[in-house]
């Protein structure tokens, strides 16, 4: 009776999570079939279910932008990003997990709350700071705003792995002689480095998809592969094949690598959980 | 190989102290002991030597110099902590040299000392294992080894055997007393267990509440305790207490009434005391012996046999308990009566304030 009773909650949780995933899938899926239709076919109600495949609209897009630099950009702006936050999310991650005051939890929460403020809310003096300081339309500009954008999520995960680690034994290696950058590097690092992984790649993810800043600081030269994608688009949804096949081509390297490092990715994540 | 000192030390966590001012010099090569029920600041204290701990207020002093803002890694101490605190990720070699490596020793020099030491310690075999393949007692050996690798000034040792089974317990206190011996530097060992201080230190310093009860050689706290806390403390089973009554008092001899009726004559202490005077007797289970004819009188509980000798666990008429140490082979039954004859020679007086009244 039990094990029936489990053996059928099984079964209902595999469906359930089965037709989540596809739901949240479908979209993609549908974007990616679009892309090999024409523009009439991509349009046609009822949508047509078997069609003649064609890559006219990537010879299309491919030929009216280039496609490299826009990639270009967005890898050296999502790791650029990354490693910045990284650098500063490390060190404070780490005194707020092992020195905490009476005011680290609200130091902690005010960080996430600039995450609740909309990004347009500030685009003005973002904007006139980017232009006076000679930062707008370059890589660095936008990895300047993405790493800040990105480092409350970087320190708060960083944070909750960095408590896993007993702080023993950090203790013993300050008592070994180590100063705080040996403890960081020779101890710390190493013991919640699936932890630092996963935080690094979520950051890569979010800095990868961020459209708003690279949209509204960039024109031509850093133009990442979001601005990409929303040059094909057009107010009046003309050329769905087309944008279909630019949006495409702008995911297919982040969702290769999401794939990639999704072992990475759910070890980290749960983490505190399985231990 | 060093000395420490520690002069008006607190410790204050927000509003209430935890230490509260303890005065103290650990002797060169010294093993002392700080032992104490758990909350009476003893690793606390021990963690304001490492540096781990800030002070509050008041000076540490190692080999003569104020170290309150050297760093811990800066104090040429080292730490074998409770739940050994290796570092997970490395090696048992990797976890011993690290010390030495963070120090610039060259590789050569490092793998020869962390071979000598695990010659010492036996434990050559395990140098290439990762700590999560070793059991609880080959952690704390290695615990103790990389702790010895650096040649510190002085070793810290919070509660090193607490986690280990009774048997491993055994054998690595008379290592460990052996260890002192052939590496002869000061040891600060902290522990909750009377038991282990007194068979390895040289001294003991009682803490309760933050406050240094008394210190002293192991048997000076066990023959002379200074307050009803050491005495309670020091000695298994506990040493017994009853409330009497000063009913007669002369220059050498008091007569002392027990709540229970019967009464007791024992030596006057300095100063002595007024009759009608309250106070607590003291008296160790070695010395109450059962006898046809003495002063308590009560009806058996337990009796606990242990080979060589027995302790009759009994209860008082007035539902004190009372416990005696006997032959080996005494033979008695719960509920049956028993009278005890106390060695009044032996007994140990105490005011209303706990403090020993001292002959």
């Amino acid at each position: 009776m039990v094990s029936n009773a489990g053996g059928r909650r099984r079964w209902g949780l595999t469906i359930a999570g089965w037709a989540v995933a596809l739901a949240m899938f479908f979209p993609i899926l549908w974007m990616f079939v679009t892309s090999f239709k024409t523009e009439i076919t991509a349009v046609a109600t009822p949508p047509a279910l078997v069609f003649h495949p064609t890559l006219a609209n990537y010879v299309a897009v491919l030929d009216r932008a280039d496609y490299l630099a826009f990639a270009r950009n967005s890898v050296l702006v999502s790791l650029g990003s990354t490693l910045v936050a990284l650098l500063l999310g490390v060190p404070a991650a780490y005194s707020m997990a092992f020195f905490p005051t009476r005011r680290t939890r609200d130091l902690l929460l005010w960080m996430l709350s600039t995450r609740m403020l909309p990004a347009v809310g500030v685009l003005v003096p973002i904007y006139l700071l980017w232009r006076d300081l000679g930062l707008l339309d370059s890589v660095f500009g936008l990895i300047v705003i993405d790493s800040l954008s990105v480092l409350p999520i970087v320190v708060w995960m960083l944070f909750s792995f960095f408590r896993e680690v007993p702080a023993v034994i950090l203790e013993a290696s300050r008592m070994d002689g180590a100063r705080p950058l040996e403890e960081l590097i020779h101890v710390l690092l190493p013991l919640s480095g699936p932890g630092i992984a996963s935080t690094a790649l979520l950051s890569i993810i979010l800095c990868w998809n961020e459209a708003f800043w690279s949209l509204n600081l960039t024109t031509v030269k850093a133009a990442t592969l979001t601005a990409f994608t929303a040059s094909f688009s057009s107010p009046e949804g003309l050329f769905w094949a087309k944008l279909s096949a630019a949006s495409t081509l702008s995911i297919a390297p982040i969702l290769v690598f999401g794939w990639l490092s999704q072992r990475q990715m759910a070890r980290g994540l749960s983490m505190g959980a399985v231990k | 190989m060093a000395t420490i000192e520690l002069r008006n030390v607190r410790k204050r966590f927000g509003a209430h102290d935890v230490i509260h001012g303890v005065d103290l010099l650990i002797r060169d090569r010294e093993f002392l002991a700080f032992v104490g029920p758990s909350g009476s600041g003893k690793s606390t204290l021990l963690r304001m030597i490492a540096g781990l701990e800030a002070v509050s207020e008041g000076e540490v002093l190692i080999e003569g110099r104020p170290v309150q803002n050297v760093p811990p890694s800066q104090r040429g101490l080292a730490m074998v902590f409770q739940s050994y605190a290796l570092y997970p990720h490395m090696t048992v070699a990797e976890n011993m040299s690290f010390s030495l490596r963070l120090a610039g020793v060259p590789k050569t020099e490092r793998d020869q000392k962390v071979r000598a030491v695990a010659r010492v310690l036996e434990m050559e075999a395990l140098l290439e294992r990762k700590p999560r393949q070793l059991s609880g007692g080959q952690l704390q050996r290695v615990a103790i080894g990389r702790a010895m690798v650096r040649q510190p000034k002085a070793f810290l040792l919070d509660e090193p055997l607490s986690n280990l089974d009774a048997a491993l317990q055994a054998q690595m206190r008379l290592e460990l007393v052996r260890l002192h011996r052939e590496l002869a530097t000061t040891m600060v060992y902290v522990t909750h267990d009377q038991h282990e201080a007194m068979t390895m230190a040289d001294r003991i310093v009682v803490l309760n509440n933050g406050r240094v009860e008394q210190m002293g050689s192991p048997l000076e706290l066990y023959q002379r305790p200074a307050t009803l806390f050491v005495a309670g403390f020091i000695g298994t089973p506990k040493m017994n207490f009853l409330d009497a009554e000063v009913k007669a008092a002369t220059a050498r001899m008091l007569t002392l009434a027990f709540a229970e009726g019967r009464g007791v004559n024992v030596p006057s202490p300095a100063g002595g005391l007024a009759a009608g005077a309250k106070i607590t007797l003291g008296i160790r289970p070695e010395h109450v012996e059962l006898a046809p004819e003495g002063e308590l009188h009560g009806e058996v509980d337990v009796l606990e046999q242990l080979g060589p000798r027995s302790y009759v666990h009994a209860r008082l008429a007035d539902g004190t308990r009372l416990v005696a140490q006997a032959a080996g082979d005494t033979q008695l039954r719960g509920g049956e009566s028993v009278v005890f004859r106390l060695h009044a020679d032996a007994a140990h007086l105490f005011d209303g304030a706990g403090k020993a009244l001292n002959p």
